[in-house]
């Protein structure tokens, strides 16, 4: 089923827009001139972070950190090995790719933990910085409860996250 | 506070833009509390570094220099595997917003907006902004969402002249942080990279996931209000 959606979704934009008399190829080489931008512009903070992961795996601080974080995310009912995800996603949106990386990597993309993690950074954002860049650009001194229901909504998205990876 | 790195007419008063990217990538400024951020960063890489060194005094650990460029080669493959499926789905946003396709959601989608943003509704440049910036949102048209959700919320705060957060605003901050995306592009592309048998089929999770998590965040924001005078 989703492996026609994909080409059957660019198929179906590029018609509607030689409909409307769009130079379609051209939008599609300018776009993807902006996300080789985008490439460039998270791969420092890619090496960086992934040396810290592949650091953190072999030392085995990652397994210690995981026995140390079990009893918290076993009531929550989260595969313990994706708290460390639940931990940074918010700071940082690279930091959250390469560790999220490592859990798909090492645990295999199709396994719960993969599935989970990459359900947390599809339905997640970098909250922190998406609060304060709006706010800041406004000139909003007084965020009242902005941030503690950003938290809510992202706590929500996680405990989701670890239901839907078991059901769907 | 305005960041002399945004361009006039960029913030409130200016000449109401169209839909899209005419705001150039100064208009993600350089924010203090972005430096913040940085620092806390900072503070995270360097905690790690010292738990990891801690760890591997006492177990022993193998080599850890080799890890170290191992991990550093690994991300340049990861980053180079993504780049493909990355300028694909960037050049398919540039065409959904070329071919109006993006104007007609926003559209679409203000009847319903209007209800969640009465104030906004009544003013058409905030309605303008906030639509584009939830159907960027959408869309994954990251690039195109943050100078729209910008503006939109300087434009409320215009409107309001206050430094406090109106309720409306948060609103937007929470639809903003919980992340609604109908093809969480560069999820499936790291999914394909790592190979995943059919990338895309985590869609139905991440659509209920993210609904899930705005409903919670919305409810949250209407809950909070009353302590928050």
């Amino acid at each position: 089923m989703t492996g026609f959606l994909i080409p059957a979704l660019l198929l179906g934009v590029s018609v509607l827009a030689l409909g409307r008399r769009v130079d379609v190829y051209s939008a599609l080489l300018d776009g993807g001139r902006s996300g080789l931008e985008l490439v460039k512009s998270i791969l420092p903070a890619l090496v960086m972070l992934l040396t810290a992961v592949e650091l953190l795996r072999v030392s085995g601080a990652a397994d210690a950190l995981t026995r140390l974080l079990a009893p918290i995310a076993a009531p929550l009912g989260l595969p313990p090995e994706t708290l460390p995800l639940v931990l940074i996603r918010p700071l940082s949106g690279s930091a959250a790719l390469a560790v999220g990386a490592e859990l798909m990597a090492s645990h295999g993309p199709d396994s719960p933990v993969g599935r989970t993690a990459a359900i947390m950074l599809g339905s997640t954002e970098t909250t922190f910085y998406t609060v304060s860049v709006y706010f800041s650009a406004a000139g909003i001194r007084k965020t009242r409860y902005a941030v503690p229901a950003a938290l809510i909504a992202d706590l929500t998205g996680f405990l989701a996250a670890s239901l839907t990876a078991k059901w769907m | 506070m305005i960041d002399p790195a945004v361009p006039k007419g960029a913030g409130n008063g200016g000449v109401p833009a169209p839909f899209g990217t005419h705001l150039p990538a100064s208009a993600r400024i350089s924010f203090p509390e972005r430096k913040v951020l940085q620092m806390v960063m900072s503070y995270v890489w360097s905690f790690l570094l010292a738990l990891c060194l801690f760890c591997a005094l006492l177990t022993g650990a193998p080599d850890l220099g080799q890890a170290a460029m191992a991990g550093a080669a690994r991300a340049v493959e990861l980053g180079l595997g993504l780049t493909g499926s990355l300028v694909l789905w960037s050049g398919f946003g540039t065409l959904l917003e070329r071919s109006g396709l993006q104007r007609g959601l926003a559209r679409l989608l203000s009847p319903l907006l209007g209800r969640l943003f009465p104030t906004a509704r009544r003013d058409p440049e905030t309605m303008g902004a906030l639509c584009g910036n939830v159907t960027a949102n959408l869309l994954g048209l990251g690039s195109a969402a943050t100078p729209l959700g910008i503006r939109a919320v300087r434009r409320m705060q215009a409107l309001a002249q206050t430094e406090t957060a109106t309720d409306e605003m948060c609103r937007l901050i929470v639809m903003n942080t919980a992340s609604i995306q109908l093809l969480p592009t560069t999820v499936a592309a790291l999914r394909g990279q790592l190979g995943a048998a059919a990338p895309f089929d985590i869609l139905p999770a991440v659509w209920l996931t993210s609904a899930l998590s705005v409903t919670a965040g919305l409810t949250a924001a209407a809950a909070l209000r009353r302590w928050w005078a």
